[in-house]
């Protein structure tokens, strides 16, 4: 008992700004300072919304730390402060945020995890949006590509992640008062972001992610095994006049290379492995005269999403990789589509076909590289 | 099974949809509360609501309250007014019934009903709750109201494979997807159990699948409204957060690993699983019936079989993944090399056309 035990980690999920996350965590907040929890507030953006900053009253404030860059004044999260008061509870907000060049961590989850290996419980907020797996599909729906992302496994290994919904039309309303943003700002993000598609589309994806947590969870509990079931019963498109043998545990392979799309590629591989519960490694076949720098960025985001990575050496690039995919009993090979062929190797196989005919008791899986 | 190969509107759905829009209009409007157990908080959340229109300025009413509010409840509703509901009896049992005549004499402009999933005593103007409501709406009287899960009644039967138990009263799931808005109310299965002493309630797990029900059943109505609102405005974006998987079955293609890996994939992401074939008319007796069997397959495991009908293959599928959403397609390759003098096969040029989907390559078995 003695050891330090990690801090409890709930997150606040929602879709848009405005729709309440902070209000709810405040809430909590304030009912966990009844009840007679040592909690603070370690960061929090107000944004000049009446209702929730009056939900701060009475609730101890961990001043924040400021940091000049390029001549300006930063204020960012002070971790060091909060790990000195040593609270109970935190509260963080904006979980996704990219701190300021010169801050000790690159991001605010890190800090969230430095006061959590403290023992300090964290309560933070954070939108769909910002989830790594998602930001193609939230690129193509709403034109924006987000910048400040969150691995999965972050928000995976949670201890509780609550979904704060509100409807699009009730936010709508909220921007029209003037509750979210001030007047001009509002009518321009109604115009743009906070479209009625956009927001229904993102909220959908907010539900179906925090599902996917129960269901991790679920199957990460103590009688996990009958998670199986608990897949089956709860969704009806799939009848269950099958009951699937057992079969050996899926492994995906992720094929990397120079091109920009591997970081599509990569997001969309783990992202079906997560679901799949597969095993997820990454190769790259390595060529003579190719962008070091660039294949190794693609390596580390890999690593970063904890994928397992290779590089391998071989003349042959779809030999290369069938070889490696059989001696490490890969199931299902993602690959990007092949470059169009120049017109005097037009009749020659590309590597994705090469790699089907070579692999043939594996799946090949070429990604869609304009998924809506 | 669906069979669908002509795309174009329907007069009739597109007559219905206009007819719906004017209905719409004049109707009052429904906000739904969707809970995935008892105590969850969507009374409080419902009520909270009705507050703060009421503090804004709009006529709000309560014109059904359920068991005996919490304390939390109580303080709101001592600020609103009631019409109480009219206490019956029948057949040995009190039955509170809404008060339709009372609420259209006072015609709020919008009614808060907590407890949507009740039936009406034999011989009432409606035999259930949600049919009361339906026509305080048609009376252009906006209601907020709040349900429970295993209230729904299409998914009782699961419910009750988690709990064991089934719910007395329900709610058509098309209720849900007709209403304007539907709010799930969703909170963390810990701060469930330790509430009251009820030994009824759920053991964690059990809350944990409900739970999960809840938000893909609130993602399903948002994904339909979504589809909806696109196409009533004329928006070409084909919206998909739902993974849906198309397996194309030829007589030849190793069906079986096919379909089988679809449906794995559809059960884990929720998504949704279909199965086509293009028809054309120089199969042999031998292919045809080993087609045959593929698709009986196909439909055992639950997907929803559809026969294209087009010269090429291609096309064929290409069109039908797009008017279908499809985020992942299935396809059977012989795996040989091609020699140097055959023209591009079709897979080549699905491979290179089908950016919008990923393409899973099945390699056929051998004999």
């Amino acid at each position: 008992m003695g050891e330090q035990h990690k801090g409890r980690l709930k997150v606040y999920l929602g879709y848009a700004a405005g729709v309440g996350k902070t209000y709810r965590m405040l809430e909590e907040a304030q009912e966990l300072k009844r009840q007679g929890v040592d909690i603070v507030i370690g960061y929090f953006e107000p944004h000049g919304r009446k209702e929730t900053i009056a939900m701060t009253e009475g609730l101890e404030v961990v001043p924040r730390r400021a940091i000049q860059y390029n001549n300006a004044a930063f204020e960012e999260m002070d971790t060091d402060a909060i790990l000195r008061r040593k609270p109970a509870v935190a509260l963080v907000d904006e979980f996704a945020h990219t701190n300021v060049p010169g801050s000790e961590r690159v991001k605010r989850w890190q800090d969230v995890h430095a006061l959590l290996d403290a023992g300090i419980d964290v309560i933070a907020t954070m939108n769909v949006q910002h989830l790594e797996s998602l930001n193609d599909q939230v690129w193509h729906v709403t034109g924006v590509r987000v910048r400040e992302t969150v691995p999965d496994w972050v928000i995976d290994e949670a201890d509780e992640v609550v979904f704060v919904d509100l409807t699009p039309q009730a936010l709508r309303n909220r921007l029209e008062r003037g509750v979210v943003y001030a007047a001009e700002k509002a009518q321009k993000a109604m115009d743009n972001f906070f479209t009625e598609t956009n927001l229904s589309a993102l909220r959908e994806m907010a539900m179906r992610h925090t599902a996917h947590e129960v269901e991790e969870k679920l199957s990460a509990g103590p009688d996990a095994g009958s998670a199986e079931v608990a897949v089956a019963v709860s969704n009806e498109p799939a009848s269950q006049a099958c009951a699937p043998a057992p079969r050996p545990k899926e492994r995906i392979l992720i094929c990397l290379t120079g091109n920009p799309f591997s970081a599509v590629l990569i997001r969309r591989g783990k992202r079906v492995a997560d679901y799949l519960h597969a095993d997820c490694l990454a190769i790259h076949v390595a060529q003579a005269g190719e962008e070091r720098d660039t294949i190794e960025r693609h390596l580390s985001f890999a690593r970063n999403l904890r994928i397992e990575t290779h590089v391998v050496e071989g003349p042959e690039i779809a030999r290369a990789i069938s070889d490696f995919a059989r001696q490490q009993h890969i199931t299902q090979i993602f690959m990007g589509r092949s470059a169009p062929r120049p017109w005097y190797r037009g009749l020659r196989e590309t590597v994705v076909q090469a790699v089907a005919s070579q692999s043939r008791e594996m799946q090949v899986i070429i990604v869609a590289s304009k998924r809506r | 099974m669906a069979d669908r190969t002509d795309h174009r509107p329907d007069p009739e759905e597109l007559l219905r949809r206009v007819q719906a829009g004017e209905r719409r209009e004049r109707r009052g409007r429904l906000k739904v509360f969707l809970g995935y157990a008892p105590r969850v908080g969507k009374s409080f959340r419902m009520f909270d609501e009705g507050r703060r229109r009421k503090q804004r300025g709009q006529d709000v009413v309560i014109g059904a309250l359920q068991g005996s509010p919490t304390p939390d409840i109580e303080a709101i509703i001592a600020n609103f007014e009631v019409i109480p509901p009219v206490r019956e009896r029948y057949a040995g049992q009190t039955w509170d019934v809404i008060n339709l005549a009372a609420i259209f004499r006072r015609h709020p402009r919008t009614c808060l009903i907590d407890g949507l999933a009740f039936d009406n005593p034999p011989g009432s103007r409606n035999p259930y709750r949600w049919q009361d409501v339906e026509e305080l709406l048609d009376h252009g009287i906006s209601v907020i109201t709040a349900v429970n899960l295993q209230h729904i009644q299409e998914k009782q039967g699961a419910v009750e494979r988690i709990t064991g138990k089934r719910a007395a009263y329900s709610v058509p799931q098309e209720f849900l997807l007709e209403a304007d808005e539907i709010e799930v109310v969703d909170a963390p299965t810990e701060a469930l159990i330790g509430r009251g002493q009820d030994v009824s309630m759920p053991d964690p797990r059990q809350l944990a699948e409900l739970r999960e029900m809840a938000l893909l059943l609130a993602a399903d109505v948002v994904e339909r409204q979504l589809q909806g609102y696109l196409d009533d405005h004329g928006i070409a974006m084909r919206w998909g957060a739902q993974e849906r998987i198309l397996v194309c079955l030829t007589a030849r293609s190793s069906a079986r690993a096919m379909l089988e890996s679809g449906h794995r994939n559809a059960l884990r992401f929720h998504g949704a699983l279909l199965a086509a074939y293009v028809e054309h008319a120089r199969l042999n007796a031998a292919d045809q019936q080993r087609l045959n069997l593929n698709l009986d397959l196909a439909r055992e495991l639950g997907a929803e079989v559809h026969c294209l009908r087009n010269e090429d293959f291609v096309e064929a599928i290409l069109d039908f993944a797009r008017e279908q959403r499809i985020t992942q397609v299935f396809l059977g390759h012989t795996g040989r090399e091609r020699r140097w003098w055959e023209p591009r096969s079709p897979l080549d040029r699905l491979i290179d056309a089908g950016e919008d989907f990923d393409i899973r390559l099945f390699p056929h078995r051998e004999g």
